[in-house]
């Protein structure tokens, strides 16, 4: 059998069409493979996606999967390659022609037919707040954008009512979106699935119309993200830990209790470091709790190490060894720290698979920014979570 | 009622391919004063030249319109044609459809149209052109180097061999630059001071040249031929006619401070040389680490010289020279790499960038030339990181061309002085030079380990944590490496020099995006800059290596005897005049000119201005309220009557 290969541009082409301009700049310096924290664990090579892209070459389906979108290889590359945009082009082209992987069905399925990607019922979006906070109205300012992690996961939901109480400490007025919005989109966009994230996209932009809305809070940096880049120029969105900072800052919030000295390490998300540029706020937050010890784990900030729950990553199997967030709890452990702080849904729910499987939660918790102010404020708002998962 | 030709350039298919040239001398055969209009493949070659010169006089043409190139291209060119038909050079206009038109359309009926109107604004403009006449200045037939390093040596020895006096500025307190620095030279690997130091002492020697150490430039005045400059003696507070280096002075200093010269890899004396060879053998004293000058109390160096050379009380001094041209050779700096955190510089100790480690192999450098790290051992193994800041949007985009080949150098001495294992992380490898791709074989053969993939990480190693692990994917095979070493060597982009932005100020230079200094023309004027009289050459202009960089001083000591070899220079005629009977002595044009050349007759109450400095830019008419300053060759009558002519389009 003849080993010869040969370029099929238009299958370039075609990736390019779909978005994926930036082939043409790569030189192949491996400086996004040797920065990707998939290439130390796993055979997905992006900058051998990269080179297949370029050259249309067969084989491109074994490791398009592999990308978790953490913006990590964007940001050093020599090239300025939106490697990213080629990513999602890629699956775009490929999920087309029904290469889409078994784990990555029921979401995109769940998106299509509920508008979530967890088989959420989508009237009890809200239920998780029991009736005790308002539906945005026109005069509220802001729109609290509840990503649909947090109304529907019983771990986040956590996050949701800690957020919500917290929201109505600070003083601004805000309310809550109709249970008939749609996901935000990212993941699915991040899937190739643009079709699918028009349409749900779509939807929002009329609910947001209709309401008048331009300034919006959202947990998720994966909401914020989206927001910021695709969904426009009215809107304003901030992401909640830039609302806690400025009110702690203006002396709105007072955190009372004193932590005693517990260490905190605290992950920067990349859709809110990397992508969204917010690295302070939730830092800053953290430091204004009385007896908090924060610890900055070796790879931090711009450098932050991804979770791996971007880019459809939280609805794939990985197996043992080759989980990101594994490596990153036992970066965390190293600090020293008792508590594992972020403020994203993903990687919240990905420390929590991981402290279990790796047998630490009796060393390690995993905390949302929201719940630690929260507890520094002495709010309780503790009381049973009903699971809202049709499958879950 | 003038007699214009007009000959429309076809220049091969530039301009014929978006231009209808036939249709366009169609068109100017039809407007009024225009009595021969002809188009023509190459009006620049010399049947071209001759056509123009025969409808000259058959037709007695007194205006002549060239429709071709930029003027920056041939101007020069066909104002000789039309002097030498008997025609004042200024009645030559150009027409520019080439850069303006040909090369920035693809549309032919866009070209066409636009071509026409540029040529029919400039028939109505040539009806008033005048004959103007040259200016002939005096040339002072001195020049002056600014840099000390391999550049401005060469350059200075080749001038002042043609018997030229030659000023040779150097903000160090030794000339010889960063090649002073080097232990060896690729690809020959040459002893560095070797080739160096024989020049650095010539420069001393020569009595043609007037050696400027521990001075920068600090006001620039004058024109082409006419350079009036202020250079800053810095104060040196030893006398250096007295002083006649015996160095007691040195060993008795107790001040320590950051010695530069290597790299603040070690301390040297307040009281110093840089390094043995340094030319002039004469120390100086650093006031930031002499103890007298920090707390009051010492002069340990004014006692210990027999020769009273030590003056504490020496200030800054300003020295003028005239010269009649300039060459720039102020060199490079490396970037700092320290922004890059993940290659933990300035972090992790075993982390070094090239200079430094040019310093370590140096015989005269903080180790006596053997390869020993910040902590003292010896590396076991070395990964050299090439394009650190280059090659990179984030950062640099240019290829510093010479990192691949020291970095291949760097490997060579490693392996001779130490027994390391050395790897290169490279993207590609540019060994472009004579005898360089053979170097490039001799180092493989010495089996030096090469991973093609950018060094991505530099962190602290998990398992010895003295030592260090180096990151990258070996894009050959595509497997992530992760090697352990004990040295890391960044290889970073070139820079220009942190004070670049004062030197074009002063020099009325223009820069790149990153600062180094354009020249007029990056093919066929590399040398020259669009200030007259002001040359450059070596890394100021772009990273290159030593014999690019000294092929450059000797281009550039030529360009600057085309100058300074005459006597006397013809200058533009297009200059600015003043009517002082409508000037409002408002001084608007003193402001905005950026040569100095309109000031203000305070007797008078009116501006005046000095047509030695004018390059006619033209700035101080377009401000000038009262319209009282006339840009000769683009008088306001001029100007509105080809605008005149483009409105009809």
């Amino acid at each position: 059998m003849s080993q010869a290969i040969t370029p099929y541009l238009e299958m370039s082409q075609a990736i390019m069409e779909a978005g994926g301009e930036a082939l043409k700049k790569c030189y192949q310096c491996g400086t996004c493979s040797g920065t990707c924290p998939w290439t130390q664990i796993t055979h997905f090579n992006i900058r051998k996606l990269v080179r297949y892209g370029q050259l249309g070459f067969d084989g491109i389906e074994d490791f398009m999967w592999g990308c978790s979108t953490c913006k990590f290889c964007v940001d050093r590359c020599p090239r300025g390659v939106e490697i990213i945009d080629i990513v999602t082009a890629i699956r775009n082209v490929y999920s087309g022609g029904g290469l889409l992987p078994q784990s990555l069905r029921a979401f995109v399925g769940s998106l299509s037919a509920r508008g979530n990607p967890w088989s959420g019922d989508q009237t009890k979006r809200n239920d998780w707040a029991g009736q005790k906070y308002p539906l945005y109205a026109p005069e509220m300012e802001y729109l609290f954008w509840t990503c649909c992690t947090i109304c529907y996961d019983p771990r986040n939901v956590r996050i949701a009512k800690a957020t919500a109480a917290l929201l109505n400490e600070t003083g601004v007025s805000w309310g809550l979106p109709t249970v008939e919005v749609n996901c935000c989109g990212e993941s699915v966009r991040k899937v190739g699935d643009l079709d699918l994230f028009a349409r749900l996209k779509q939807k929002n932009l009329e609910y947001f119309q209709s309401q008048n809305i331009t300034k919006m809070i959202t947990v998720s940096p994966h909401c914020l993200a989206t927001f910021n880049k695709e969904y426009g120029e009215d809107y304003t969105v901030m992401h909640f830990t830039q609302l806690l900072d400025r009110q702690i800052k203006e002396g709105k919030l007072k955190p009372k209790k004193d932590f005693g000295g517990v260490k905190v390490t605290y992950h920067d998300p990349c859709y809110l470091g990397r992508h969204g540029g917010v690295y302070d706020p939730p830092r800053d937050v953290l430091k204004a709790i009385h007896g908090l010890e924060l610890l900055e784990m070796e790879r931090s900030r711009e450098q932050s190490m991804c979770c791996g729950g971007g880019g459809g990553g939280l609805w794939m199997e990985k197996l043992k060894g080759e989980r990101l967030s594994d490596l990153r709890v036992e970066e965390a452990l190293a600090t020293g720290a008792t508590v594992l702080a972020t403020a994203c849904p993903y990687c919240i729910t990905m420390f929590e698979d991981s402290i279990r499987t790796l047998n630490v939660d009796d060393k390690i918790a995993v905390k949302d920014i929201a719940e630690l102010l929260l507890e520094s404020m002495e709010i309780n708002i503790d009381e049973p979570v009903e699971d809202v998962c049709a499958t879950d | 009622m003038s007699r214009i030709g007009v000959f429309v350039c076809h220049c091969g298919l530039n301009i014929a391919k978006t231009v209808c040239v036939g249709e366009l001398a169609h068109f100017a055969a039809g407007l009024p004063d225009v009595v021969v209009a002809k188009d023509y493949r190459f009006m620049c070659s010399t049947p071209g030249q001759d056509m123009i010169a025969n409808d000259m006089r058959e037709h007695r043409l007194d205006r002549v319109i060239v429709t071709a190139c930029s003027p920056l291209m041939h101007e020069h060119t066909f104002r000789k044609v039309i002097e030498k038909a008997g025609l004042n050079q200024y009645m030559l206009t150009i027409v520019n459809i080439r850069e303006q038109v040909s090369w920035v359309t693809g549309d032919v009926e866009e070209g066409t149209t636009k071509a026409k109107a540029l040529l029919n604004g400039a028939v109505y403009r040539a009806r008033l052109l005048a004959p103007l006449s040259s200016r002939v200045i005096d040339v002072n037939p001195d020049v002056m180097v600014v840099g000390g390093g391999i550049a401005g040596i060469q350059a200075a020895l080749e001038l002042a061999n043609t018997g030229k006096n030659v000023y040779l500025v150097e903000k160090n307190s030794t000339i010889g630059g960063h090649m002073a620095q080097f232990d060896k030279t690729f690809p020959t690997l040459d002893c560095s001071a070797c080739i160096l130091t024989p020049k650095m002492d010539a420069v001393l020697q020569h009595p043609n040249i007037t050696l400027l150490t521990y001075c920068e430039v600090s006001e620039v005045k004058g024109y082409v031929g006419n350079f009036d400059i202020t250079v800053r003696q810095k104060a040196r507070y030893v006398n250096h006619d007295k002083c006649n280096a015996c160095l007691a002075c040195t060993e008795k200093c107790p001040g320590k401070g950051i010695s530069d010269w290597d790299e603040g890899l070690v301390k040297r004396k307040a009281i110093h040389i840089p390094f043995p060879q340094a030319v002039p053998q004469r120390p100086v004293i650093d006031r930031d680490s002499c103890t007298y000058f920090l707390k009051g109390k010492c002069r340990l160096c004014e006692k210990v010289c027999e020769q009273k050379a030590i003056d504490f009380e020496q200030h800054d001094s300003f020295l003028n020279f005239k010269v009649g041209a300039v060459i720039v050779a102020t060199g490079y700096d490396l970037m700092d790499t320290r922004p890059l955190v993940q290659y933990g510089y300035g972090k992790y100790p075993g982390v070094y960038h090239a200079l430094e480690v040019e310093r370590l192999f140096n015989s005269a450098g903080p180790t006596s030339g053997k390869v020993t790290m910040r902590d003292g051992k010896e590396p076991q193994a070395i990964a050299i990181l090439h394009c650190i800041g280059s090659r990179d949007k984030n950062h640099y985009e240019h290829c510093s061309r010479v990192c691949c080949m020291y970095s291949l150098k760097f490997a060579h001495l490693f392996r001779e002085k130490t027994s390391a294992d050395v790897y290169q992380f490279y993207i590609d490898i540019r060994a472009a030079g004579k005898g360089y791709e053979e170097f490039y074989n001799r180092i493989i053969e010495e089996d030096v380990k090469f991973i093609r993939g950018k060094g991505t990480r530099v962190a602290p190693s998990v398992d010895e944590p003295e030592r260090l692990v180096v990151e990258a994917e070996d894009t050959i095979t595509g497997k992530f490496v992760r090697l352990p070493v004990d040295m890391v060597v960044l290889s970073p982009a070139m820079v220009p020099r942190n004070d670049y932005k004062e030197i074009a100020r002063l020099f009325n230079l223009s820069t790149d995006k990153y600062g180094f200094f354009m020249e007029r023309h990056p093919k066929l004027a590399p040398l020259s800059t669009m200030s007259e009289g002001i040359f450059i050459a070596g890394v100021c202009q772009s990273p290159k290596d030593i014999p690019d960089t000294v092929a450059q001083a000797n281009g550039a000591a030529a360009e600057a005897l085309t100058i300074v070899s005459r006597q006397k220079m013809e200058l533009e005629a297009t200059t600015a005049l003043i009517n002082p009977a409508s000037c409002c002595g408002c001084q608007n044009c003193v402001r905005v000119c950026p040569y100095g050349a309109p000031f203000f007759n305070e007797q008078k109450g009116v501006s005046e201005i000095n047509e030695a400095l004018c390059k006619g830019c033209g700035l101080c008419a377009s401000v000038c309220p009262s319209s009282a300053i006339i840009a000769r060759h683009f008088t306001n009558e001029q100007v509105l009557a080809e605008m005149e002519g483009l409105m009809e389009f």
